[in-house]
């Protein structure tokens, strides 16, 4: 059985300092174009890009006027647009807010990536939490996020108002997306000549969603995408986010720091959905000297790497060693997190596969020309789908 | 760059062309055999290499954020269904080198932090070739699919769209042109003071931050604007680069070209900086006479007996339905209570118009659908190619236009007889470059 992987592309990779190393023209297409090409040679499922409404921060919220970081970045959709005529099998699955943005526009565009593509979109819905993001569109007041983050009694966002609500209005957005991709049956264009109509008009459908932060009258003004739905996924920490993945997303990226707990985040998971895919995220350096490399970066970022997800230092033998003991705790892909861009995604892409294909846990060759294909998802039928 | 093309012994004026994608009107003919897929990716591929191979300016998508419809359904005669456009030039940025690449998009129904940031990311991706056709049309029609509904009144969407513009603008300005220094030997990546705050606080908006990108290669997109009102005008006179108007015809094209750039003064710019490139149609021939033929078979394949009643409906503002569109027009009274016809741009003054029709049918005897072929007809170029680059020169020449925006009547292969056989007459008049000469849009425009 073949394992899902993917890759988390993100500036010079997931470490502050990896720039510092590589020194990668991150803000030219033709960066991202030769390490989408790496992953697809790799035979990876897809790619993933973060994006967020305001540069990136060592602060939970606000500007950290930090010179020695990269700074800016492109919106993820307009960037997998770009790279999808580069490619030919790999998904591209773009990182798009639901809090700021209008779900149609966010609809249309990921169907635009579908059709662009040929079927290998997805789309990363994530809510923005932070005040300083919010002041870029002035219509709603946030509390400060670090004001969240250190109320007594730790950090579960789970049961904050303000966060609460901000996840009600991604499964909403994601709904709406979702019935806006419906809202054209797949064969409305008849183009009949002797009744003068280019469409069937009984076969695009109102969505008519009315909903607490908006409403949409629909239908969509772009055709169903190729994959009939594109691939919702979502990053979850938590019992909320778990709970909004299961409900809204087709893959859902959880971040264990071991078997163990991987095993208790998938029992909490099927608990709440049997179909949604469990990815596990890992932050990974790879190579002999893996350790060294991260303790120089480190060093230059002055402080040591902290993230949400597991950090990986050793070889691609051992990194397969953790995925396969992951994956018999129920874990079914892996989002990986390059440490530094290009050196990790190489070695996962060559060294990784690799190793995993020895042991027969990796495809050989893709088997499918759309994202889901790969995935193993089925084309769903439209909801306004005539069961006649 | 421009400049001295414009200060060198040639001082003819040179033609702008544009290539829209056609779709989404009655002016797109899907019924004819050699009519492709209007949303398959390769049909926007092979327009814009046709464009480009052709030398042209741009590539131009149109929006319209809701289905039309006629008597509360959706309209079902023309071609329907469009990808996103900034999505879709993003895509065309990768397989092709020069184009410029423009996006009809609504300042009505997004926010200016979050299009500046797509518009410079397409500006990035393309190597500096992004531009913006900023429109005000929509209505509280077209508010149903957004959070903030219909908010606007008619007269305040021009007053957003241009605190719009100065808000985007400040955030596209915020970083400094060096702010990069992406120094691994010293560990810089972004010099000290390289990202400026915005602070904006104005009628439409309040924001406060940073923006996420370096300035892009043009530093701002093109600015493109397709409105006709007076609004529109002092909006394009004081905001665009580009206009885009439906006066394609000589004395018309001269009168609203002179009024146009007369306004530029008001707000310090010469008449160089905005360029005016109406909409256009052209049927092309081997002969006059074949051409002429051509145009009037497009002429019956764009109005068929089915759009020619829909069309009826919109200015009778009733079900004609029962009428034959061979016959002659009835003698029913139009119903001017409320309009049928939603998410287009409204017929002013119906009574008025369903007069001049009847008047017009009755004295030259002509049925319904070709009255309709007759007042809907906006074909501006017909000929052999000598002919249509010799008009599109003239009218250059004269005045009445920088360039023109053609919107072929067949996708995708509508502009390509008119890349390998116009484009060659004109460059031939040396009106036209021979190769661009520049790389990004501004330098194709010449704008500075
Ligand atoms: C040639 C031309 C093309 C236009 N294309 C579009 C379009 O693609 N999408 C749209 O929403 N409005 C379009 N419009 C209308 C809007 O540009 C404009 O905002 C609307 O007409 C209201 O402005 P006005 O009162 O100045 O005309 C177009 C207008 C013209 C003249």
């Amino acid at each position: 059985m073949t394992l899902h992987l993917a890759v988390a592309l993100d500036a010079a990779g997931w470490h502050p300092a990896a720039w510092r190393e590589s020194s990668p023209a991150v803000f030219s297409a033709g960066y991202w174009a030769a390490l989408v090409a790496e992953a697809e040679r790799g035979l990876l499922d897809f790619v993933t890009i973060e994006d967020a409404l305001g540069p990136q921060s060592t602060l939970p919220d606000g500007f950290d006027d930090r010179t020695d970081q990269v700074r800016g970045r492109f919106d993820a959709v307009l960037l997998a647009a770009r790279l999808a005529p580069l490619t030919t099998r790999i998904g591209l699955v773009p990182t798009a807010t639901t809090t700021h943005t209008e779900p149609f526009h966010v609809a249309i565009g990921i169907a635009t990536l579908d059709h662009v593509s040929g079927g290998r979109a997805g789309w990363r819905a994530q809510v923005s939490p932070r005040a300083a993001e919010a002041r870029h569109f002035g219509r709603k007041e946030f509390p400060p996020l670090d004001q969240i983050l250190n109320r007594p009694g730790g950090v579960d966002l789970s049961t904050d108002p303000h966060v609460r609500d901000l996840f009600a209005e991604a499964a909403d957005a994601v709904e709406v997306a979702r019935r806006l991709w419906d809202s054209w049956g797949d064969d409305a264009e008849i183009r009949d000549v002797a009744t003068g109509r280019f469409i069937d008009r009984d076969k695009l459908h109102y969505i008519d969603f009315a909903g607490r932060f908006f409403s949409v009258k629909g239908p969509s003004i772009t055709p169903r995408p190729p994959q009939g739905q594109p691939v919702v996924t979502a990053l979850a920490h938590a019992r909320l986010p778990y709970e909004f993945a299961a409900g809204g997303a087709d893959v859902v990226y959880v971040t264990p720091h071991s078997a163990e707990q991987a095993r208790a985040i998938v029992e909490e998971v099927r608990g709440l959905s049997g179909d949604v895919k469990i990815f596990a995220d890992l932050l990974v350096f790879l190579g002999e000297d893996a350790a060294r490399r991260k303790a120089r970066l480190d060093e230059l970022d002055g402080t040591e790497l902290v993230s949400d997800a597991a950090i990986f230092t050793g070889t691609a033998g051992e990194l397969a060693d953790v995925l396969l003991e992951w994956r018999r705790a129920g874990i079914q892909g892996f989002r990986l997190r390059p440490g530094a861009l290009p050196y990790d995604l190489t070695q996962i892409a060559q060294g990784l596969t690799a190793e995993l294909r020895g042991r027969g846990a990796f495809r050989h060759a893709y088997e499918a020309a759309t994202l889901r294909g790969l995935l193993g998802l089925p084309r769903p039928v439209s909801r306004f789908a005539e069961v006649s | 760059m421009g400049r001295t093309a414009r200060a060198g012994p040639m001082t003819r004026k040179q033609v702008h062309l544009a290539a829209h994608f056609p779709g989404v009107n009655n002016t797109t003919v899907w019924a004819d055999p050699r009519s492709g897929s209007q949303i398959d990716f390769a049909s926007f591929v092979d327009l814009a290499r046709t464009a480009e191979r052709g030398k042209f300016d741009f590539f131009f998508l149109a929006e319209g954020l809701r289905l039309r419809e006629l008597k509360g359904r959706i309209h079902d005669l023309d071609v329907v269904g469009r990808p996103e456009a900034l999505t879709v030039l993003s895509a065309l940025a990768a397989v092709t080198d020069r184009l410029g690449l423009g996006g009809t998009v609504n300042a009505t129904f997004n926010e200016p932090y979050e299009l500046a940031r797509r518009l410079s990311t397409l500006d990035h991706l393309s190597e500096g070739r992004a531009a913006w056709n900023v429109v005000t049309t929509s209505d509280a029609f077209t508010g149903e699919n957004f959070r903030r509904g219909g908010f606007l009144d008619r007269a305040d969407r021009y007053k957003r769209a241009a605190e719009f513009l100065r808000l985007a603008r400040e955030l596209w300005d915020s970083w400094q042109p060096d702010a990069i220094a992406a120094d691994p030997e010293t560990g810089t990546f972004v010099r000290p003071g390289g990202i400026g705050t915005v602070e904006h606080s104005g009628e439409h908006f309040t924001v406060q931050g940073r923006f996420t990108l370096p300035r892009s290669p043009q530093g701002r997109p093109v600015i493109i604007q397709a409105g006709d009102s007076g609004e529109g005008r002092e909006f394009a006179a004081a905001h665009a680069d580009v206009i885009f108007t439906p006066h394609g015809r000589l004395e018309d094209g001269q009168r609203f070209y002179a009024d146009v750039k007369r306004r530029l003064g008001k707000y310090g710019r010469e008449p160089h900086q905005l360029k005016i490139m109406p909409g256009v149609t052209f049927a092309l021939g081997d002969t006059e006479e074949e051409a002429a033929e051509n145009a009037a078979v497009i002429r019956r394949q764009q109005v068929g007996p089915q759009t020619a009643i829909a069309f009826l409906e919109q200015v009778w503002g009733r079900d004609m339905s029962a009428y034959d569109p061979e016959g002659s027009l009835p003698d029913v009274e139009p119903d001017l209570s409320e309009g049928v016809s939603q998410g287009r741009v409204p017929i002013k003054d119906r009574a008025a118009t369903a007069a001049k029709w009847r008047a017009l049918a009755e004295e030259k005897g002509l049925t319904i659908r070709e009255l309709v072929i007759e007042v809907t007809g906006r074909q501006t170029f017909i000929g052999t190619p000598e002919t249509v680059a010799r008009l599109i020169d003239e009218h250059v020449q004269a005045d009445a236009a920088d360039g023109f925006i053609l919107v072929p009547h067949l996708t995708p292969g509508g502009l390509d007889e008119f890349a390998d056989r116009v484009v060659p007459l004109l460059q031939e008049r040396g009106a036209f470059r021979a190769d661009y000469t520049g790389t990004t849009l501004r330098d194709h425009l010449e704008l500075a």
